[in-house]
């Protein structure tokens, strides 16, 4: 039996698993495909609307960026073309360009100067002491003294602050010579700074060097990474580049850029890839935590579930045990049956011969020549005893006929009390063996009530059974009551044996569950009580206390008649 | 005077023998068989002297159900009480459709079947009467 229990648990457990197992993945995994793929496509979407967002604020301003810089050279051009050298060479004229180049522009321009080809600066309108400057080391001079139009790259120069320098070339008298204005870098670096988007985007202008050309909220490291964008000739110079990469803290960050300048520069604009992406990882980061939640419920419920399934199968293999035991023991009963009409029937025809020798001598008896005999008397009265116990025999029999033919489970309607004489008068002799008597206390006249005999005779043998059992050693008695209760019939069968424990009480109805030795009980007599009292919409309950005895309480519905119509009682 | 007689047909020799010497002893004339087919070879030697036979169920070979049957079928006149030590209700309504007049259980009280068998002679010979008595009238209204 704990054998069996433990292979029965085993089988129970793999079962929970194997169904856990199969919820589990039967929903998780259509719930990870689908969340992967809309997870796939919402990344794709957003990203590519964030990417089409920046190309187009990088392109609008570097589009803005390259303007301001061809309309200083065109202002610095039509300078040039409309007054000759010798005009600008006049500091006070320079001076008055300057201003009214001002007031047309505002204070973009800082200064305006003309410088001879030698290097040297002829005239100057602005605010530094820069009369007489000479610049013929100059980088930037060097360059614009070569080409028509130059914007130089941002220098500190001989006013020691950051400025770049816009400058024409034009020829007096074949020897050529330089109009150049400086940009004011902080109206130039507003065109570039407005461009911040989120925590972590800003803009910025490198040079072919990857000198930044403007300041920057945050430091800039590691700017040599840019210098792709300058080598990769591939790309048209108004094309956009879409990039990746690890900044010096490690931080993944996005980077948008076009080249300005004729290529000499590239406007860059740097995003933390978080930031830039943020309702993206917001979404992620509330897909996941749904998915997880998601994920936990499908887990308790797949525990439940097969917790559950498990519990309904297994209540459901038990009742087919009950079952199965209940159709062992009717078949056992229909045996018994068969035999005990065979015995009967041997039985009986011996008896019968008997009384009817006895029958035989008691009529010889009667004649005259025994009359006269001493021992007449003695001899009726063993003739007599023999007709008596033989017609006991036949009682007796009839009893085990009776049983025999009622091994079916038709529901009629039985006279409880006769059923318990019945049932405890072929229990009589067993419980004399054990010294046990009955105490019957039986209310006559008693209605009927409607349920199987057969099973109604399994129940009180069940019982009477294991009171006897539960009393063998020590012997005493059993006492059975029945009486009629509102529209129950009640009955109780009460023993003073040693009681069942109060760890045992709540069990005992529980199939299987046994407290007799190995082999001798099934521990399914009482499941069957229960099984059939509970068939027959009646109850059935338990008392006992241990040393004292136990008590079992059956109540079945009585069989009464309907009342009379009320109008058939007033005819 | 011989107050019926009887043929009691039974597997069990012993108890033909006492009942035979009981049932004589008040008055009955007896035969016996010992199977169904001696039953039914008796009826065929002598079915005008009985009257009544007491018939046990349970026999070897031929049972007493189909006993009563031929004999139902052939001797509607007799009367015949089941005998059994196997009494089940089942038999006794098999036995009782066949025609019998009644059923009684091994071992039995001998002043009950002494009632019953006297009892079943009586209508036995009534409807014998009633049929001699209808037989009679049919000649003279015949004659007449």
């Amino acid at each position: 039996m704990p054998n069996q229990a433990t292979e029965r648990d085993e089988h129970y457990k793999a079962l929970r698993r194997s169904i856990f197992i199969t919820v589990v993945l039967v929903s998780l995994i259509p719930l990870l495909v689908f969340g992967g793929a809309i997870r796939y496509a919402f990344q794709t979407s957003y990203t590519e609307k964030v990417q089409a967002y920046l190309e187009t604020l990088v392109k609008k301003h570097a589009q803005n960026i390259d303007t301001f810089l061809m309309e200083r050279q065109a202002n610095m051009a039509s300078l040039a073309a409309a007054y000759s050298f010798e005009q600008l060479s006049d500091s006070a004229f320079l001076e008055q360009q300057l201003v009214r180049f001002q007031n047309a522009y505002g204070q973009v321009v800082t200064d305006l100067g003309v410088i001879a080809a030698d290097g040297r600066q002829v005239s100057y309108a602005g605010p530094f002491q820069l009369a007489q400057a000479d610049y013929a080391e100059a980088e930037w001079f060097q360059h614009a003294i070569q080409t028509d139009t130059y914007t130089s790259d941002v220098f500190m120069g001989l006013r020691g602050l950051p400025h770049f320098i816009v400058s024409v070339r034009s020829t007096a008298s074949g020897t050529p010579w330089l109009l150049r204005a400086t940009v004011d870098f902080l109206a130039f670096n507003d065109l570039v700074e407005s461009i911040h988007i989120g925590q972590t985007g800003m803009a910025f202008i490198l040079n072919r060097k990857g000198e930044l050309q403007t300041q920057t909220k945050r430091p800039l490291s590691d700017l040599r990474h840019y210098s792709t964008i300058f080598e990769d000739r591939t790309h048209q110079a108004d094309e956009i580049l879409f990039g990746n990469r690890e900044d010096a803290a490690g931080r993944d960050t996005i980077y948008v850029a076009r080249l300005l300048k004729g290529g000499q520069w590239a406007l860059i604009y740097q995003q933390d890839e978080r930031d830039a992406y943020r309702d993206l990882y917001q979404a992620r980061r509330v897909a996941l935590v749904t998915l997880i939640l998601g994920g936990l419920a499908i887990v308790t419920m797949a525990v439940l579930v097969a917790r559950r399934t498990v519990e309904r199968i297994s209540r459901a293999d038990q009742e087919k045990e009950v079952m199965n035991q209940q159709v062992i023991e009717s078949g056992h009963m229909a045996s018994l049956g068969e035999l005990a009409a065979g015995i009967a029937h041997e039985i009986n025809n011996p008896v019968a011969i008997m009384v009817e020798e006895a029958g035989w001598i008691e009529d010889l008896l009667e004649e005259e020549e025994f009359k006269a005999s001493q021992n007449l008397e003695e001899f009726t009265r063993s003739l007599q005893q023999i007709r008596k116990q033989g017609i006991r025999c036949r009682d007796i029999t009839h009893k085990l006929l009776s049983f025999a033919r009622r091994s079916d489970s038709r529901v009629g309607l039985v006279d409880l009390n006769e059923l318990i004489n019945e049932v405890v008068g072929l229990s009589v002799q067993q419980a004399r063996y054990n010294n046990i008597a009955f105490d019957l206390d039986l209310t006559p006249d008693l209605p009927a009530v409607q349920v199987s005999q057969t099973e109604l005779q399994q129940v009180l043998f069940n019982l009477i059974n294991n009171a006897i059992d539960a009393m063998e050693k020590q012997g005493g008695s059993i006492g059975i009551r029945s009486w009629l209760e509102k529209d129950q019939i009640q009955f109780e069968i009460r023993d003073d044996g040693p009681g069942i424990p109060e760890v045992n009480l709540n069990r005992i109805f529980e199939p299987f569950f046994t407290t007799k030795a190995v082999g001798k009980g099934t521990g399914l007599g009482l499941s069957i009580c229960y099984g059939i009292v509970k068939k027959m919409g009646g109850d059935i309950s338990v008392e006992s206390a241990v040393g004292k005895g136990t008590r079992f309480l059956i109540s079945i519905p009585a069989h009464l008649p309907e009342p009379e119509p009320t109008d058939r009682a007033a005819n | 005077m011989t107050v019926a007689t009887l043929l009691l047909v039974d597997d069990e020799t012993a108890f033909l023998d006492a009942m035979t010497k009981r049932l004589t002893r008040r008055d009955f004339k007896v035969l016996t068989a010992s199977s169904g087919m001696d039953a039914l070879e008796i009826m065929s030697e002598s079915s005008e002297k009985i009257e009544v036979i007491i018939l046990d169920v349970k026999m070897p070979g031929m049972d007493g159900i189909e006993v009563l049957s031929e004999i139902k079928r052939k001797y509607p006149l007799v009367e015949v009480v089941m005998l059994t030590g196997h009494a089940t209700v089942a038999s006794a309504i098999d036995g009782m459709k066949q025609g019998a007049y009644d059923y009684l259980m091994k071992p039995c009280d001998m002043d009950t079947l002494v009632a019953k068998v006297s009892a079943a002679a009586g209508k036995k010979r009534q409807h014998e009467q009633k049929i001699i008595e209808a037989r009679i009238k049919e000649i003279t209204s015949r004659r007449t």
